[in-house]
């Protein structure tokens, strides 16, 4: 077999492609634009190797059908898009809340309601903030090209695994729907159970009866169960932070942007350089946990920062924090489905820079 | 004496020796026993994994001594759809209230029963959200007085009660549906044949199982547990009767897909790769 | 042209202009370049236009989504009129003279225009006039080498339709001939 061919695949296929080859062969979902394509090839794929597509009644079946594959051992995962991840969100937070892994896709569009069907982000505070009641977590990847997109859908389930907790992939409508070539990685043993001694596989009458739950009636016991998650997260937030530094060396302006509109953010910092401005970019890889030392790495040089989303403006607040106000933030984004462009935030860019070189010469002065 | 002495009642062994949380007189605790002496009977307490809903038996997964997870409101069907398909070889069941089953749970319930899932639901009917303390339900009668109903249930602005074995019956999935009570020992003991079998037909793989029990609820309607039994029979019994509602192999069928086929047999696409 | 294309194909729904675009971007892959290609998509796929953009470059694509494209590939007189106003000065603008009547002169662009669905049929191959129109593309443009493109459709026509091959491969030199 040639497997280190390049494929031309879609997003979409790419991610549900990756997802079997890391040993997933429990799908759960329901249709929504623009992800339905990973629907269809789960729909088309696992039937032949053995696996299970099911469409469910709802969003909400699915996340549960998937919490309850996840319970029993099972590496299980449901994809979808914004309306139908708000629907969702009350099984991932039981998911979160019984200590399960399980990967969950949402292949972004605009919103609030109903929205639009053209790419968005603006699910970034739904996602790292708010997927869900309670206290916690997950893991989130917002991959920028196909390959990352399989790259990070063939990590997930091992994260997940080792973590005990939901991951979810950030994807949008542009990455979903887009072709590009992609590496496809090597197909991952399909494992059992027999690794997961607290799953619902039944006692065989050998051992004690296994509860997998959320609930715990005792407020002191649930305290420690949610610390205990916490300081699972603090590992998280050591070990799992992804990042991509471009051209931050001596960049005096940094742009920081995830998933589609990076890739906006890359073309415009091409221009600035051609346009001899110092421009560089921070892509955050995981979402949460946040990558702030990567962030706090350019304040070496930078003078000021970029945040360029496709929201009204969300994850420049962790931007901020990251930063503590060490240097000014601004922003730049498109809403509703619209996707920058890299003259446009170009022109801000230069902007920026003329600004800084206002204060400079007045320093001067 | 103890060496002469015949056992003629014990706890089964797939209950644990936690004591119930259930209220005095409260029809939980039988049906929670006559699970657990299925799955003695039928040997698989072992291959068994319970799905226990949110209402009074949300803590039943500490009662029962096979695995169990605990599901969100009302999507037992949905969790123990997929840890059926993930493990068919486990036996499977979800022990559902009314308002859990019928009401928030109701798209769950209505989908795993026509897909024909091979999981074994069982229903605890008690007209009446007990746990969160006497709302009404969807199967509270008219004019029954709940704390949401304060003035008794006006059909009128509040619609009539689900009938969900009459409801789920004409689902080609569903290969038995009986409506049970344990308001006596005769029906008690009707009640856990109706069990054995439902878990006997998951066991076959003849199809979806579920089994109705009319209970009560003393602690919330407001009733000494004998005028709560007495209000069952006066009053539940004719709005909900008794009885097989469906039961495929009865019908001459092996299994759902048989009997399906059967009813779609002049549906040329739905008879594709069947004689 | 130079090396770099930004490509927007469109047309009706069932005209084949994504599959056009993805015999492109097969093409460069198999030259191993730098591409994208993004479809259009939602509701406008069921009966109205389609299009679909296509970055081909030796750097990597930033956005794969084409706003001032240097090819235009026209199949229809609504998706001319939608895009030419946006093309670029050197652009290659392909547009089919029967679907699309009303072709004006752009300063700087070049545009080239034949009954490309009527010829394809004429030559036996209904339903092919975007294979005949990648041929022109190819013509004008040479967005990859000669042999690329016919690996490219090769592997671009599914097994299961493997009859149309030899089809897809008369349409392509048949456009290559306009």
């Amino acid at each position: 077999m040639a497997e280190n061919k390049k494929v031309l695949m879609k997003g979409n296929e790419a991610l549900a492609e990756a997802a079997i080859r890391s040993g997933c062969r429990f799908f759960f979902g329901y249709p929504i634009t623009p992800q339905t394509e990973l629907a269809a090839y789960m729909a088309k794929r696992m039937p032949k190797i053995g696996g299970t597509y099911l469409q469910a009644e709802s969003e909400v079946a699915a996340i549960n059908m998937v919490y309850g594959a996840s319970a029993a051992g099972a590496r299980a995962m449901t994809s979808s898009s914004s309306p139908g991840i708000s629907l969702k969100s009350e099984g991932v937070s039981y998911i979160a809340g019984a200590d399960l892994p399980a990967v969950i896709i949402n292949v972004m569009r605009g919103g609030p309601g109903l929205g639009s069907i053209q790419p968005s982000q603006s699910d970034y505070w739904q996602a790292t903030k708010a997927l869900g009641h309670g206290d916690y977590q997950m893991i989130v990847y917002a991959p920028s090209t196909v390959q990352e997109m399989a790259d990070c859908m063939y990590r997930a389930f091992d994260v997940a695994d080792q973590y005990r907790t939901p991951v979810m992939i950030l994807a949008d409508g542009m990455l979903g729907q887009m072709m590009e070539p992609v590496i496809l990685p090597e197909p991952k043993e399909v494992k059992d159970a027999a690794d997961k001694p607290w799953a619902a596989t039944g006692t065989g009458l050998a051992r004690e009866h296994n509860i997998v739950t959320s609930l715990y009636l005792d407020p002191a016991e649930l305290e420690r169960y949610n610390i205990a998650r916490y300081e699972r997260y603090e590992v998280i937030k050591a070990n799992e932070q992804r990042f991509e530094a471009y051209q931050t060396e001596d960049a005096e302006i940094v742009l920081v942007a995830f998933g589609a509109s990076s890739r906006i953010a890359r073309s415009a910092v091409m221009k600035a350089r051609a346009a001899g401005i110092k421009a560089g970019m921070i892509r955050p890889i995981t979402l949460w946990p946040f990558p702030v030392d990567g962030l706090r790495e350019t304040l070496k040089t930078a003078k000021a920062y970029l945040s360029v989303e496709m929201n009204m403006g969300q994850m420049i607040e962790d931007v901020r924090l990251a930063l503590r106000d060490e240097a000014p933030v601004e922003f730049y984004g498109r809403t509703g489905g619209i996707i920058p462009t890299p003259v446009e935030v170009f022109g801000k860019i230069k902007e920026m820079a003329a600004a800084l070189d206002g204060a400079t010469a007045k320093e001067a002065e | 004496m103890a060496s002469t002495g015949k056992v003629v009642f014990q706890r089964p062994h797939a209950l644990t020796d936690a004591q119930f949380s259930y209220c005095p007189g409260c029809t939980h605790g039988i049906i929670n026993r006559l699970v657990a002496e299925a799955l003695d009977k039928l040997g698989i307490e072992g291959k068994t994994v319970g799905v226990v809903p949110v209402g009074c038996s949300v803590l039943a997964y500490n009662f029962f001594n096979c695995d169990c997870v605990e599901a969100a409101h009302g999507r037992a069907p949905a969790v123990a759809t997929a840890i059926k398909r993930v493990n068919p070889d486990n036996v499977v069941f979800a022990y559902q209230g009314d308002g859990d089953l019928a009401s928030i749970g109701m798209a769950e319930t209505v989908h795993a029963a026509t897909r024909g899932e091979k999981i074994t639901v069982i229903f605890v009917n008690n007209a009446i959200y007990g746990m969160t303390g006497g709302q009404m339900a969807p199967t509270s009668l008219p004019n029954q007085v709940t704390q949401t109903s304060p003035y008794g249930r006006d059909v009128a602005t509040a619609g009539y009660p689900v009938r969900v074995c009459e409801l789920l019956r004409d689902l080609d999935g569903v290969a038995y549906a009986e409506r049970v009570t344990v308001d006596c020992p005769k029906n008690v003991r009707a009640a856990k044949k109706a069990i054995e079998k439902a878990f006997t037909y998951q066991i076959e793989g003849v199809g979806y199982s579920i089994v109705e029990v009319v209970s009560t609820c003393p602690t919330n309607w407001g009733m000494s547990p004998q005028n709560a039994l007495k209000w069952l029979g006066e009053n539940m019994l004719p709005y909900y009767p008794l009885g097989v509602y469906k039961d495929v192999r009865a019908e001459g069928f092996k299994d759902i897909a048989e009997a399906a086929a059967a009813r779609a047999k002049d549906c040329p696409i739905a008879m594709q790769g069947r004689d | 042209m130079g090396r770099d294309f930004n490509m927007v194909f469109a047309g009706f729904g069932g005209q084949g202009v994504l599959f056009a675009g993805k015999v492109v971007v097969e093409s460069a892959l198999f030259e191993d370049r730098e591409l994208s290609w993004m479809p259009s998509y939602g509701p406008e796929m069921r009966g109205g236009t389609a299009n679909c953009s296509v970055c081909i470059s030796d750097e990597p694509i930033g956005s794969p989504l084409v706003l001032e494209p240097n090819v235009l590939f026209a199949m229809n007189q609504p998706s001319y009129d939608k895009f030419i106003g946006s093309v670029v000065p050197g652009a290659v603008v392909l547009a089919d003279s029967v679907l699309c009547p009303n072709v004006k002169d752009v300063e700087g662009v070049s545009t080239f225009t034949a009954p490309f669905s009527q010829l394809a049929e004429e030559n036996g191959l209904k339903g092919l006039a975007n294979v005949v129109m990648v041929g022109k593309l190819w013509k004008e443009t040479h967005f990859c080498e000669e042999e690329t493109l016919f690996k490219a459709i090769e592997a671009c026509v599914p097994p299961k339709k493997a009859h149309l091959l030899e089809p897809n491969k008369k349409a392509l030199r048949l456009g290559m001939s306009l």
